[in-house]
């Protein structure tokens, strides 16, 4: 195993994970995706700055590329259930506030593409309100407006939709 | 009030939640949200956002990390090679120009780009047949795919596809680079015709679905063991997607 390759392994989980909720559990695009982004990341290794975040580098890449190749080169992918993907998720929520995981999950997927991926990258992957400026090559406050709406938006669907709404897969 | 501070924004609202703020400021705010019960409420519900999408989308990074990824490791720089390039430029001028050379460069080293080439070909030259569509009719399947799968050395299939609405017409044997490789047809109601072409897959290896297109004419187009395939119509990337999927789910039960 190379240098490279090592430093970059441990982000594979994170980054196949962002790619399967951006499109859809759509596990050979998202695949592709990630696949496609490591090659880059590993053939353009120079750019990358050190010492910098290479996990934030690792998903500017990825995002990148999502942007640019794969929204642009398809029509919307399949919409693949999370529940089918994941029979997990159809266990109850006990943590928190009690929302429940399939309804947030299907939520999430209704949110403008936008919006989606900034309160992934915050919420989820917890990068800073800078990284994600980053990765999505927006201004911060750009990524303030979009997190804010993408929440607001979150709730209102949780809140009204409860069955109906939630259930109803774009 | 002075120990409030100003007002917060909604990007200190946010900030709150993420907890992305100084210590002073977040004792402001929560203070502040404890004469705004609305607002506390919201952000309550935004933590609750957070910890639900943890929660739904943990199991996703729990799945194994696939050969295909250390496989990086060894794998070239995606750099085309001259030849590649060459082979690109020849086709976008010998096809009309209708090709995205777009999806070659992002489809990799194994790029099966010549498969998807040779399966498009021989789809234009068939779909329009009436009489010669196929050399072995439908009604002779069983004698079709055992022939079919003499032929290339490797049991071959030809899916169901009647639940998407597509019957088998038939099947023929062509030549290719690999070997013999087989064509099956399938037709609609309204006569549209889709093909599989089936060919013994050159340099190995799995790869997920590419797509194609040329014109109206769509392929996507894949390897899977002994065998690569190529599923060409001309539908649309959606519905073409589905068939393939359907296809590959039945090849592989």
């Amino acid at each position: 195993m190379s240098r490279k390759f090592d430093l970059v392994e441990p982000h594979i989980p994170s980054l196949r994970r962002y790619a399967m909720v951006l499109l859809r559990y759509d596990e050979d695009r998202s695949d592709d995706l990630v696949q496609d982004c490591l090659v880059r990341a590993m053939s353009k290794w120079h750019l990358w700055r050190r010492p910098g975040n290479l996990r934030a580098w690792l998903f500017t890449i990825l995002h990148n590329i999502y942007v640019n190749d794969v929204q642009k080169a398809a029509a919307r992918p399949n919409v693949i259930e999370l529940q089918e993907y994941l029979p997990g998720i159809s266990v109850p929520p006990e943590q928190g506030d009690g929302l429940a995981l399939r309804e947030v999950a299907q939520a999430v997927q209704r949110l403008p593409d936008e919006q989606k991926q900034i309160l992934l990258l915050i919420g989820l992957e917890g990068f800073s309100y800078e990284e994600a400026a980053q990765i999505a090559g927006i201004p911060v406050g750009t990524v303030m407006s979009r997190l804010s709406r993408g929440r607001r938006k979150l709730r209102d669907m949780l809140a009204n939709g409860d069955e109906t709404n939630a259930r109803k897969v774009t | 009030m002075s120990t409030l501070g100003p007002k917060p924004d909604e990007a200190e609202l946010q900030a709150y939640v993420d907890g992305q703020l100084d210590d002073e400021r977040r004792g402001q705010i929560e203070l502040w949200l404890g004469e705004n019960p609305d607002e506390a409420a919201a952000l309550a519900h935004y933590r609750a956002q957070n910890q639900a999408l943890h929660d739904a989308f943990e199991p996703l990074l729990d799945r194994p990390v696939g050969e295909r990824f250390r496989d990086l490791d060894r794998a070239r720089p995606r750099a085309p090679h001259v030849w590649q390039i060459a082979a690109v430029i020849a086709l976008i001028v010998g096809a009309g120009g209708g090709w995205a050379a777009n999806d070659y460069f992002r489809a990799g080293p194994n790029a099966g780009l010549a498969l998807a080439r040779d399966a498009v070909l021989a789809h234009r030259t068939y779909e329009g047949e009436k009489r010669h569509a196929v050399e072995v009719a439908a009604s002779e399947e069983k004698h079709l795919v055992a022939w079919l799968s003499k032929r290339l050395q490797t049991p071959v299939r030809a899916p169901d596809l009647a639940a998407r609405g597509y019957q088998l017409v038939g099947g023929r044997m062509l030549p290719a680079e690999s070997g013999p490789a087989a064509q099956f047809m399938y037709e609609n109601d309204e006569g549209a015709r889709l093909t599989l072409y089936v060919e013994r897959n050159r340099s190995g290896g799995e790869t997920a679905f590419r797509f194609a297109a040329e014109g109206d004419i769509s392929a996507f187009y894949w390897k899977d063991g002994p065998l690569a395939y190529a599923l060409i119509g001309r539908t649309g990337r959606e519905q073409l997607l589905g068939l393939a999927r359907a296809t590959y789910n039945q090849i592989n039960p």
